[in-house]
């Protein structure tokens, strides 16, 4: 155990510690991090200690706490940015700096061949990533994720969230008016029965409400509508549910550049600080287990949206204003982080005992790092302070001087006159180790379904249907307002009967202009099971595909990397980040969409007797396009009887990872594969199509392959469909009905045409994979003939569609 | 025509703010944004406004109940202001959050105003929890009652369509009493229906009022609250079956705001 030997007490009882570390042995030093939660390795603690060494000091508690914080996983993605030692089937390279070869490099790489025409404005640089909008905006998107949080306590952590995402967009630049939110959940499945429930470990069901509740109360309070979402299953997310939250802003051009200047003030806005939210930072860099929720539980911050909310309603004003020079958002590791952050090239001066509370009794360290919500920071050139506090004061939102930007290049911090912290901005940034870890990949090899299909298949389409994965989620998307602020232009919901499952969202942000937004996202949990290079790649095809499916043109789509993984210290975890991120490189690069912005969350594992259960690599894209006309676009359902159905893309024999493999119980090993190159001639062609008119329905094919596609445009249109399914573009190992109806190969559409219009629509695709495949009726059923030329799938709309919408009609 | 003023009131929790403003500006008025401090603390005028419209949101959170507290602050703050205000027949519109405000000011129905010597009296009619017991963001057909007297609905005799979203829009009356009074006096203004004006159970009345009632007015027609969302349906586009052809290019919201300002411009 470290020993203290200086403890300070003022009469305010108020402790500053030093920790003993200097002359600390190895042991000592790993049980400091540990006791303390620092979540610090030997490593980094040796090299702490060195550094103090040096000085001829030990650090207080605040100095190591901060280093900690600024030097965690969350905030430094140590294991991204790291050196990986990767073996790929037997295969040995050393991989320096992951994320800048593949994430960043697309990005790079996509801007340097464009050009001048390159429409990035700010990327991987501020808190959210900026690209044009039109002449007057620019359009800022961020997703994070809660994920620890939201497994402890579902509604204050998936409420904190929303909360948390929102400040990104605010705090980048001078600051964008949020426009929307996104939610992407995972969780197990909710009628898995209670004594499958490891101790510590809430019930899914319990955590899915309390998530889409925490998420409804804040978005819905904050005036932002969310408008584009998706629910995932898997018995792995037991343990870790996955929130991740996104909110997208625009931004004046003109107001991105931002700078702390050497005599501006730090003045804190919004909430008080408390002690909720101690740690959280570090925390989400440790596995969680059954006394997380005694041990970690003040990791969990409380959120209250209407502070929020005016505070962002003052900020907004002021820049309009220009009352202030930089701003940021009080996010992981509070005040340390943000102040940190934003005199890292000046230095900065930070007076705790100014700090406006929630409650007393909360040490140095504490305010310091607190991740207590609702705070931005702000710097503010003195002769504007006065201006800015009266705008503050007229909308009784609290604001508070405490502290000034210096140019010394270190973060000095006070109470009450007494040192609290005093720290060089470049180790504080870039003192942090580097240090080799092992990573493996080797090709699985996994079980296939022997019995041969039905000849109908019809109850299997039930089935798929009624999968959770699958299933409507209107239930979450109702209790969310998603027309607030007037914009919406394409719904989540859509259909004769506002049911249908849209597959993007579209705003028209500036009211009274057509300009839009496509926002959409993809995700592809199983196939990782197989390959997460092809995981990837089939994620960033989905979300680009949803996009283009309602009109986006590829040319014009931004997208956002999540990847949510396991503990990186395990070698196979690490393996898959790898193969997935090379995957990203390849098809952004391909596709010309640039990543603009991202995050990790790793150690999402949960330790339950003597092993632990690890959340599959879960990577999320996000996709933004930006559209001139928002009345161009086409919504999935079909429209009339009488209209042409098409078949676009090639419908290839992989079932492997497919919904339609896991209702059977199987993994299978042919995961879906991408052509990136093909896929975006088509999608050019298919952008131009809906453009010029020609389209009257468009839905792409994923989960559930083509049959689910086809059954969600009929009944999303209360019409019925007749489908010749041996005229689609195949590949000629596809053998099967089954393979044909529900393989899941990456980018495929299907297409109502305007009857009259075919010969038109089908020049657009000369030598694409582009079929008729039959035509929509008023027979209100779904009629599919098979390979050997009788109906395999014949079945009423109705029918399917309560399949689709009963599992989770709570 | 007259110059239309309109002053869209904001507070702590306020948002459909600016589409609001957008809507009335769609229609041909000017339209500023005012926070509740400008005027009780005399920075603004309410005198100088033609029309007040509260909008929807959360306002101060909805804590204690939804708009709660802001009708306390109107009643307590600004009431002076306000009660000429309605005394001099100028238009109040709250939507959403605001109709919950203007039921706890007890401004609507508005029964017993000027009896205690007060432009408000006491509260009869109250927006509560939904029956469904969540927030709901949907759309529903409002069906105007025939004869009402409402001055911002006139000339809509056929079923419009608008969205809802929120948890607390039923409406229930204190008694049978006022029940009565609101149907003699013709200031039930819109109720919950199917496409082709008939009444049903969930969704069509999403949240189980009483009567259907989705929005009222006082006396005079000139203050008037309802839940769902005109200003949500002024374009085409905010349709959610423009896609298959079913929008015309102003939403149906709109005539409200038009009717409004036109009132507005001739009368006041």
């Amino acid at each position: 155990m470290a020993k203290k030997t200086a403890s300070d007490k003022t009469e305010k009882n108020v402790n500053i510690e030093t920790v003993e570390i200097i002359g600390a042995g190895d042991d000592a030093l790993v049980e400091i991090s540990r006791s303390r939660l620092l979540s610090l390795n030997l490593l980094e603690m040796r090299k702490i200690a060195a550094h103090y060494k040096k000085k001829g000091r030990n650090p207080t508690d605040a100095e190591l706490e901060c280093l900690a914080q600024t030097w965690s996983e969350h905030c430094k993605h140590k294991v991204f940015n790291g050196i990986i030692d990767y073996s790929e089937n037997g295969k040995k390279e050393l991989i320096d700096n992951l994320f800048k070869l593949t994430i960043r490099n697309a990005t790079e790489t996509i801007r340097k061949k464009r050009g001048e025409k390159d429409w990035c404005v700010s990327v991987f640089e501020d808190n959210a990533g900026v690209v044009e909008f039109d002449d007057d905006w620019h359009f800022a998107f961020k997703v994070e994720t809660h994920n620890h949080p939201s497994a402890l306590d579902p509604y204050g952590g998936a409420n904190t969230g929303i909360g948390g995402v929102i400040r990104d967009p605010l705090g980048t630049g001078l600051g964008a008016t949020p426009i929307f939110n996104n939610n992407i959940f995972c969780f197990a499945p909710p009628d898995l029965p209670h004594d499958k429930v490891p101790k510590g470990i809430l019930h899914p069901k319990r955590i899915f409400k309390g998530v889409v509740a925490g998420v409804r109360d804040y978005g819905n309070r904050m005036g932002i509508p969310t408008i584009n979402g998706s629910l995932h299953f898997d018995m792995r997310y037991l343990g870790n549910p996955l929130v991740y939250c996104g909110t997208g802003g625009l931004i004046p051009v003109g107001k991105m550049e931002k700078q702390a200047r050497n005599g501006d003030l730090i003045v804190a806005v919004g909430g008080k600080t408390g002690r909720d939210g101690i740690h959280g930072a570090t925390f989400s860099s440790l596995e969680l287990d059954h006394e997380s929720e005694t041990t970690s539980s003040g990791a969990v911050q409380i959120g209250n949206p209407i502070v929020e909310k005016k505070a962002m309603d003052v900020i907004l004003q002021a820049r309009k204003l220009d009352l202030y020079d930089c701003i940021t958002d009080c996010g992981a590791g509070g005040f340390s982080s943000a102040v940190g952050e934003m005199g890292k090239d000046t230095g900065a001066e930070l007076q705790l005992d100014k700090a406006p509370l929630k409650y007393g009794g909360l040490a140095p360290w504490e305010i310091l790092l607190s991740e207590a919500q609702e705070r931005m920071v702000l710097s503010v050139p003195p002769k504007n302070l006065a201006k800015f506090m009266k705008l503050c004061e007229r909308e009784n939102v609290e604001a508070v001087v405490i502290g000034k930007f210096t140019d010394t290049k270190r973060f000095v911090v006070k109470y009450e006159g007494r040192m609290v912290a005093d720290l060089e901005m470049s180790f504080l940034h870039a003192g942090v180790p580097r240090y080799p870890r092992p990573a493996v990949w080797n090709t699985p090899k996994h079980s296939e379904p022997k019995a041969p299909a039905p000849a109908n298949l019809t109850a299997r389409l039930e089935k798929v249907l009624s999968s959770y994965n699958v299933a409507s989620k209107e239930w979450v998307a109702r209790q969310y307002d998603h027309e607030v602020q007037g914009a919406s232009a394409l719904k989540p919901f859509v259909g004769a009967d506002n049911d249908g499952p849209s597959d993007a969202a579209v705003i028209a942000p500036v009211l009274g202009s057509p300009r839009a937004i496509v926002v959409s996202n993809g995700i592809a949990i199983r196939y990782g099971d197989i390959d997460p290079y092809w995981m990837a790649a089939s994620a960033i095809d989905e979300a680009i595909r949803n996009a283009v499916a309602v009109g986006a043109d590829i040319d014009r789509i931004a997208i956002l990397d999540n990847f949510c993984w396991g503990n990186p210290d395990k070698p196979d975890r690490l393996g898959d980040l790898v193969r997935a991120s090379r995957a990203c490189f390849d098809v952004a690069v391909t596709y010309g969409t640039p990543f603009i912005s991202g995050k990790d969350s790793f150690y999402n594992e949960f330790a339950v007797e003597g092993d632990t259960i690890a959340i599959p690599s879960t990577l999320l894209i996000s996709a933004a396009g930006i559209i001139p006309d928002a009345r161009k676009v086409v919504s999935m359902d079909f429209k009339s009887a009488g209209n042409p159905v098409y078949a676009l893309g090639v419908t290839y024999d992989e079932l492997g990872g497919s919904q339609y493999y896991q209702t059977l119980g199987h993994i299978g090993n042919n995961v879906p594969k991408l052509n990136a190159r093909e896929a975006k001639k088509m999608y050019k062609a298919l952008g131009s199509a809906i453009k010029k008119g020609l389209v009257r329905a468009c839905h792409d094919a994923s989960d559930g392959g083509l049959a689910v596609a086809l059954a969600e445009c009929a009944f999303a249109g209360a019409l019925g469909a007749r489908i010749d399914a041996r005229l689609l573009p195949r590949d000629k190992k596809v053998k099967t009905d089954e393979s044909l109806l529900f393989s899941e190969s990456n980018s495929r559409f299907i297409v109502e045409v305007e009857a009259g219009k075919e010969e038109e629509f089908a020049a657009r695709f000369k030598g694409l994979p582009c079929a008729k495949i039959g035509e929509v009726t008023d027979k209100k059923r779904l009629v599919v003939t098979g390979l050997k030329g009788k109906p395999v799938v014949d079945a009423d709309i109705r029918k399917l569609k309560a399949a689709w919408q009963s599992p989770l009609a709570w | 025509m007259k110059d239309v003023k309109v002053i869209v009131l904001r507070t702590a929790g306020t948002n459909c703010d600016k589409e609001t403003v957008f809507a009335f500006e769609l229609a041909g008025a000017k339209a500023d944004l005012v926070h509740i401090n400008e005027i009780s603390r005399g920075e603004k005028k309410l005198d100088r406004y033609q029309i007040l419209a509260i909008p929807g949101g959360f306002s101060y959170g909805d804590d204690i109940s939804a708009g709660k507290v802001l009708a306390v602050e109107m009643m307590n703050k600004i009431s002076a202001q306000v009660d000429k205000f309605v005394a001099d027949g100028k238009l109040l519109i709250g939507i959403c959050n605001g109709f919950q405000v203007l039921v706890k000011t007890g401004l609507l129905p508005g029964f017993g105003a000027g009896e205690a010597g007060s432009g408000a009296a006491k509260q009869s009619v109250t927006l509560f929890d939904n029956d469904s017991g969540k927030f709901d963001c949907r759309w529903v057909h409002l069906n105007p009652v025939e004869g009402n007297v409402c001055i911002f609905t006139q000339g809509i005799e056929t079923p419009i369509y608008l969205p809802i979203a929120h948890g607390e829009g039923k409406l229930i009356f204190d008694n049978e009493k006022t029940r009565d009074k609101l149907r003699a006096a013709k200031q039930g203004v819109f109720k919950y229906s199917d496409a082709a004006g008939k009444p049903g159970p969930y969704p069509v009345n999403p949240n189980g009022s009483e009567d259907d009632l989705a929005g009222i007015c006082n006396a005079t027609g000139r203050v008037f609250g309802l839940m769902p969302h005109p200003e949500r349906h002024v374009l085409s586009t905010q349709h959610p079956r423009w896609t298959r052809g079913e929008a015309s290019e102003r939403g149906d919201g709109f005539a409200i705001f038009r009717n409004a300002v036109a009132f507005a411009s001739m009368e006041l």
